[in-house]
């Protein structure tokens, strides 16, 4: 580690800081409805869109309606993107010749983009088409982070709202999201990579001619235009097979430092967009401390294990930290806060391979996306997460000393508490249960590259990620299969869909109850106390649920390594 | 339910439209008009051929040349096309060699290259990046040290002196952004592409 490394660290971590107060301002307005400065252009627009659609502005639904909206939504998307894939052959602005998305692979590749998990099985140039690339997967970029934005502001409506039937409309949550937020940030943000060097183009795949003689074909494409909300909308599917590692798809030292600030950006907001819409700031900042607090210490540890180098590169002596996988422009520092911010995110994007990282350093990513990405999180994805948490936090305090518990001035009763503990327990089931069928059956097996311990945590990292939405991968795994695609693919559906739908309920209860003003007897939840008492139950929830399936892995890999061990396939 | 369907209809349509169709070609547009040079991949010609572009490695084995990292990007078998091939720098399949800290196959791979390596310049510790893929298989890049162990090697092939290929080494190092952010490096094909350049003798 260097003085350098954390001066890097502590610059990211400022400039997201600076953009929590103006973003969260700006979404704030969005999301009550009000005018912002881009209502003159953008304002026709959107009455153009709810005349035609027969949405009544002024008209709001109840949980159970926002929710049917919601999977509605999302089932059409999932058939407009599955019948794209499949059909890639006979549409248009296919110049590479692209074949045909095999079924399993299509059915994998559209649950992934619908839940904004973004998990890639397909490879990206050597298998879309670039009008998969733009009009399947980029549409779905930007309408799975709107979803999951809405979802965050319906959940804060619960919250805010006191003996109201309604949490919002779903359809004008979602449109005001793409239009106000997502479209007006990714057009600029889109041109800066181009001037960072990220190709926007239609022509073919370029044929070079190398200066020792050899054949070069160079994959371009529209890139840059999606790998803006990719990171924006916390999505992560790269363009590239090697994703951000790709110089096509992170070309600099600068446009890396922008994409992680850019992954982090409106999940930190969305915490000041909290404390607004329940009218006390500190309550938002006292969310993002806690974040913070988590996201720090894994910064730390994978920023160390990664300085360190593995075992491997000590026995010949090699020094200068573990650079098996990562990118010279980004270094080690570059690539392991990179690797903890899109797991602390729900994004996925990766700029080194998490497969190559040491032990602990691949360790931290894990605990990351099993916790449920609740650190900043995915754009909205993740402030929902942490308020479950802060539901069951509120709850433990309340029982410890014997009060009914409450937020915000709402009774947090036994209804708010199971959602809540339904919510938290679907992650594990489909992570750990989806690693055990895997670890038994043979098409299972026949997944991971590496042998050993290793092995087992590509395995692990596949289900943790899909369930939790993240994408991205150890990605030795060879998971292009038939049993890995459909796995995954239940494993992201439920991951998402038995985490929102909760998460709605709790917004339609709290948004119905009375609020109960502050006594002397109110437990502050804007303190360091409360704060301590939140990152402790995450720690423990998680710490209880996933230890023993990271002691198989990472955990005995390190200590393997330690004692000089090696693991060979096939022996 | 039926209330439900058509605004569902109407904006998966609409907002497909917006986002799929008319936010990427309005880049596209954008692009071409005021960044062409990145908007076609940073292509480089020389005597009006494409050789490359400078944000893309390429692989490099005569001794004249620096050499880049090792790639471990593939492409299929032209025998069998259910296997693939080890193809260096292949910019049409990205990927990383996924081999964890405990791989014997990762040490054996290092223990090979570190033999090699060590024929070109005897006597000088090996830089990490020369012996470690990068996670795209493309990484155009590789540290001053890294460029530093080649040297000898490079002066020698060249028949030049080696404060000359020192000198292009560093006018072809780039500094952190700013001093601070990111790491110094050597972009590969533009260091060989000053070096074929230099007037003979």
């Amino acid at each position: 580690m260097t003085i350098n490394g954390w001066i890097q660290i502590a610059l990211f971590c400022a400039i997201v800081l600076a953009l929590v107060r103006p973003l969260g301002l700006y979404m704030t307005h969005v999301f009550t409805g009000e005018r912002t400065f881009l209502s003159p252009v953008l304002g026709p627009v959107e009455r153009g869109l709810y005349r035609v659609a027969g949405i009544r502005p002024d008209h709001e639904q109840d949980w159970q309606s926002y929710a049917v909206a919601m999977l509605l939504f999302h089932a059409l998307g999932f058939l407009v993107l599955y019948g794209l894939l499949r059909l890639q052959t006979v549409l248009p602005f296919n110049p590479a010749g692209q074949g045909e998305v095999a079924p399993d692979l299509a059915f994998n590749t559209a649950a992934s983009f619908v839940t904004n998990t973004n998990w890639q099985n397909y490879g990206g140039e050597s298998t879309l088409s670039y009008l998969s690339q733009m009009l399947a997967l980029t549409h779905q970029n930007f309408l799975s982070a709107a979803t999951g934005i809405a979802l965050a502001v319906a959940l804060i409506r619960g919250f805010s709202r006191a003996s109201a039937k309604t949490v919002g409309s779903f359809w004008i949550d979602v449109t005001r999201c793409t239009l106000y937020v997502l479209l007006p940030l990714c057009v600029p943000y889109a041109l800066f990579l181009v001037w960072q060097g990220i190709p926007q183009t239609l022509q073919p795949y370029i044929d070079a001619t190398t200066l020792e003689g050899a054949k070069q074909t160079i994959a371009v494409g529209p890139v840059a235009s999606q790998v803006a909300i990719k990171m924006l909308g916390t999505n992560g599917g790269g363009f590239f097979n090697a994703n951000a590692a790709h110089p096509f798809e992170n070309p600099t030292a600068l446009s890396n430092l922008v994409q992680m600030v850019s992954i982090f950006a409106l999940g930190a907001a969305l915490t000041n967009v909290f404390g607004r819409m329940v009218r006390d700031e500190k309550q938002g900042w006292a969310i993002l401390a806690a974040m913070a607090v988590l996201f720090l210490a894994g910064t730390a540890v994978t920023y160390w294990a990664e300085a360190s180098g593995s075992s491997v590169l000590h026995a010949f002596g090699l020094t200068g930290g573990n650079l098996e996988g990562k990118e010279v422009r980004f270094g080690i520092v570059g690539s392991a806060l990179f690797a903890v911010v899109t797991t602390a995110a729900s994004c996925g994007a990766v700029n080194a391979m998490h497969d190559a990282f040491t032990a602990l350093g691949g360790l931290i990513p894990l605990i990351n996306m099993q916790l449920g990405e609740i650190i900043v999180g995915g754009v909205g994805a993740g402030l929902y997460g942490m308020l479950v948490f802060v539901i069951v936090a509120i709850f433990v305090a309340g029982l410890m000393v014997g009060r009914t518990p409450e937020y915000l001035g709402k009774k947090i009763d036994a209804r708010e508490v199971k959602m809540a503990m339904l919510a938290i327990l679907c992650l594990p089931l489909m992570m750990l249960g989806g690693t055990a069928v895997a670890t038994v059956v043979a098409a299972g097996l026949a997944g991971p590259a590496n042998a050993g311990p290793h092995g087992f945590s590509e395995i692990l990292y596949a289900f943790t990620s899909a369930a939790a939405n993240n994408g991205s991968a150890f990605a030795g795994l060879s998971g292009n299969t038939l049993f890995y695609n459909t796995m995954l693919a239940a494993g992201m559906l439920v991951g998402r869909f038995f985490v929102i739908v909760p998460a709605l309920a709790i917004a339609g209860s709290l948004a119905a109850k009375k609020t109960v003003p502050a006594s002397a007897g109110t437990f502050p939840t804007d303190g360091g106390l409360f704060i301590g008492l939140l990152v402790g139950v995450i720690l423990i929830v998680g710490g209880l649920t996933f230890f023993p399936s990271l002691a198989l892995g990472p955990i005995v890999e390190h200590l393997a390594g330690a004692a000089g061990q090696t693991f060979a396939t096939g022996g | 339910m039926i209330t439900l369907i058509r605004p569902a209809l109407v904006l998966i349509v609409a907002l497909t439209a917006i986002t799929g169709l008319a936010y990427p070609l309005a880049v596209t547009g954008l692009a071409q008009t005021l960044l062409p040079r990145q908007a076609e991949g940073s292509l480089i010609e020389r005597g009006g051929r494409v050789v490359g572009s400078r944000l893309i490695g390429q692989p490099f084995a005569e001794a004249r040349y620096f050499h880049g990292r090792p790639s471990a990007t593939t492409a299929p078998d032209p025998a069998d096309v259910t296997k693939t091939i080890p193809v260096p720098y292949n910019a049409a399949n990205s990927g990383g060699a996924n081999l964890g800290p405990t791989s014997a196959a990762l040490s054996e791979r290092i223990k090979g290259d570190l033999e090699t390596l060590r024929s070109d310049n005897p006597g000088s510790a090996i830089p990490v990046d020369l012996v470690t893929t990068s996670g795209s298989g493309l990484d155009p890049d590789i540290s001053p040290e890294a460029a530093e162990f080649q040297v000898p090697r490079v002066a020698r092939a060249r028949g030049l002196p080696e404060p000359r290929v020192r000198a292009l080494v560093a006018a072809n190092t780039a500094d952190r952004l700013l001093g601070v952010v990111g790491e110094k490096r050597v972009n590969v094909l533009e260091l060989n592409l000053a070096l074929d350049a230099l007037p003979p003798g």
